[in-house]
């Protein structure tokens, strides 16, 4: 058979299996084979453009001919810290990131208690497969959906109308509160984990020292849980920060500092790309801030 | 931890509401677009399926959806070479700066999409409109494809590193030379893991907005793009809805086909 296969293969054969001889005998030339094209990708396209990105930060735009004047200054940084305007938007835009990262961690313990520790066992990956499937339906229809639920007479008000009250209607409480939809699958599941591999046997031992439901959540369950809650939050937290497309949708005049960046690309990009490194500086800050907890090793 | 009888109720009430909040809104979309009210009245007159009907005779949505499915191919086919390629790489070979390769490959949805999509946008500008190559599907599929590999990429290693080398290592004993052993014993075990990358890169590619917003010339539109684009016209309302359904079903049934598929729920954690 061998014989027979070889034969009819011939000399492509050999020519193959003397490339596969050169390559398992050269470790570094397989290597190099294999990263070439993905390091070209993504080291020189991707973080060539990103470092372009952050030198023109530096550059200015003439504002009679809007070119621009790649000339070194840090007048862009120095209008971001100096106008009111934008460090208003900047600390806007980091509020409403917090607030939809608490209320996010707000929400998803409950949810993810029950997936993790009441639901009968069976159920438990059907669940998790719930709070899953949403992340990947269309961020901009969960968008939409929200608008035409706050929309004026829409489902809110509609809802909230035997009560005597109205919806938010269009503005900031609308974007954290659409924010906190879209990311809220994102805290659940590190919680969910967390909670599934908490030992029995540390809530019997709690159970055992005399210690209530409550004492033990508060003692026992928060503490393991935590670092998963810092590890959702890089999700809702960045993700929130970087928005633009909800405050658009929901925000009404609501201004972050996506939309800021938005509105400056065409007009002066060198401007634009220095508010871009804002939300990227906070990010990083925030991620060292949470390496810290050690939630970064849970991800 | 022993629960009380009114806890437990509490805790499923909570969870059974948490479970309404996420699915209602999704729900929501899918009725309004068979309300036959066009300015999308709450609650609805009544069903008609009168709006689907307008829809699929509705030329920019159609066409959107060709370009939002080539774009969604195109983008998977690299990010299935490139993510591959990198997999191999990092699960099968010791070398400097191994721990940084993942790290660059989950920039792209790392930061802010508003970040990425500039930046691709003024390189595009800078390096192809000198060679008269002009923004259009091209850089839309380039620009999905930088993050999209980290996806296929997450799928692959975690099925290497599952994967012992003693495999290879037998069937190479037997007689077979590398490249025999990657194609009848490797190939097939990391089969699964590719088709469930690639469906989940597709997914993904197939609803982004902001990096395609930056990437995309005039005349290209994807359906998110579309999508947004039409949502604050008035007469649009109703296709616009219908048109929100289709994204969620083609975004969601591979997601649901590459569950299956690799049979591990973190395989589609997304990141």
């Amino acid at each position: 058979m061998t014989a027979t296969a070889s034969g009819a293969a011939g000399a492509p054969d050999t020519a193959a299996r003397r490339l596969a001889g050169a390559l398992h005998r050269h470790p570094r030339l397989r290597l190099t084979l294999l990263l070439t094209a993905p390091l070209l990708w993504l080291a020189v396209l991707y973080l060539g453009s990103l470092g372009v990105l952050f030198v023109s930060a530096f550059w200015t735009t003439d504002s009679f001919t809007s070119q621009v004047v790649k000339v070194w200054s840090t007048d862009n940084f120095h209008a971001l810290l100096t106008t009111p305007v934008y460090r208003q938007v900047v600390l806007r835009s980091i509020g409403v990131a917090l607030a939809v990262t608490a209320l996010c961690a707000v929400l998803a313990f409950p949810v993810a208690f029950y997936t993790a520790r009441v639901a009968r066992p069976r159920w438990r990956p059907l669940l998790v497969g719930a709070v899953l499937m949403p992340l990947w339906a269309s961020y901009l229809v969960k968008v939409y959906a929200w608008r035409l639920i706050l929309s004026e007479g829409g489902p809110a008000d509609w809802l909230l109308r035997p009560f005597g009250l109205a919806g938010p209607g269009y503005g900031l409480p609308a974007t954290v509160l659409t924010l906190t939809y879209l990311w809220l699958p994102y805290m659940i599941l590190p919680v969910h984990t967390a909670l599934a591999q908490l030992p029995a046997g540390l809530l019997e031992a709690s159970a055992d020292l005399g210690a209530r439901t409550w004492r033990t959540v508060r003692s026992v369950v928060l503490p393991t849980v935590l670092p998963s809650v810092a590890a959702g939050s890089v999700f809702t937290f960045s993700l929130s920060l970087g928005d633009y497309i909800t405050v658009q949708i929901v925000g009404g005049r609501t201004q972050l500092i996506g939309n800021l960046v938005y509105a400056n690309i065409d007009l002066d990009l060198p401007l634009a790309a220095a508010l871009g490194t804002v939300p990227v500086v906070v990010i990083v800050l925030y991620l060292l801030a949470v390496r810290r907890t050690g939630a970064l090793s849970s991800l | 931890m022993h629960l009380s009888r009114p806890a437990r109720i509490a805790l499923r009430l909570a969870a059974g509401l948490g479970f309404a909040v996420i699915y209602a809104p999704l729900l929501l979309v899918v009725v309004n677009s068979l309300n036959p009210d066009r300015s999308a009245s709450w609650p609805p007159p009544g069903l008609t399926l009168h709006w689907w009907a307008t829809a699929w005779d509705n030329s920019g949505a159609r066409s959107a959806l060709w370009v939002s499915l080539k774009a969604g191919l195109g983008a998977t086919a690299i990010a299935l070479v490139l993510g591959t390629l990198a997999a191999f790489a990092v699960a099968r070979h010791r070398f400097f700066g191994r721990e940084t390769v993942s790290f660059v490959l989950v920039l792209p949805i790392a930061l802010p999409g508003i970040v990425t999509g500039i930046a691709l946008n003024s390189a595009f500008g800078t390096v192809l409109r000198p060679l008269g190559v002009g923004l259009g599907l091209f850089t839309v599929v380039v620009g999905h494809a930088t993050f999209c590999v980290v996806i296929v990429y997450n799928n692959v290693v975690a099925r290497l590193r599952r994967t012992p080398g003693s495999y290879e290592e037998a069937a190479m004993d037997l007689g077979a030379h590398s490249l025999r052993a990657f194609a009848d014993v490797t190939f097939p075990l990391v089969r699964p893991a590719l088709l469930a990358g690639g469906l989940l890169a597709f997914a993904l590619s197939f609803d982004e907005i902001v990096v395609t917003t930056f990437t995309a010339g005039p005349g290209v539109q994807t359906l998110p793009l579309w999508i947004f684009e039409n949502m604050t016209r008035p007469r649009q309302a109703p296709v616009v809805s219908v048109v929100a359904v289709v994204l969620v079903a083609l975004s969601v049934i591979p997601v649901y086909a590459a569950q299956r598929l690799s049979s591990d729920t973190a395989a589609t954690s997304r990141v």
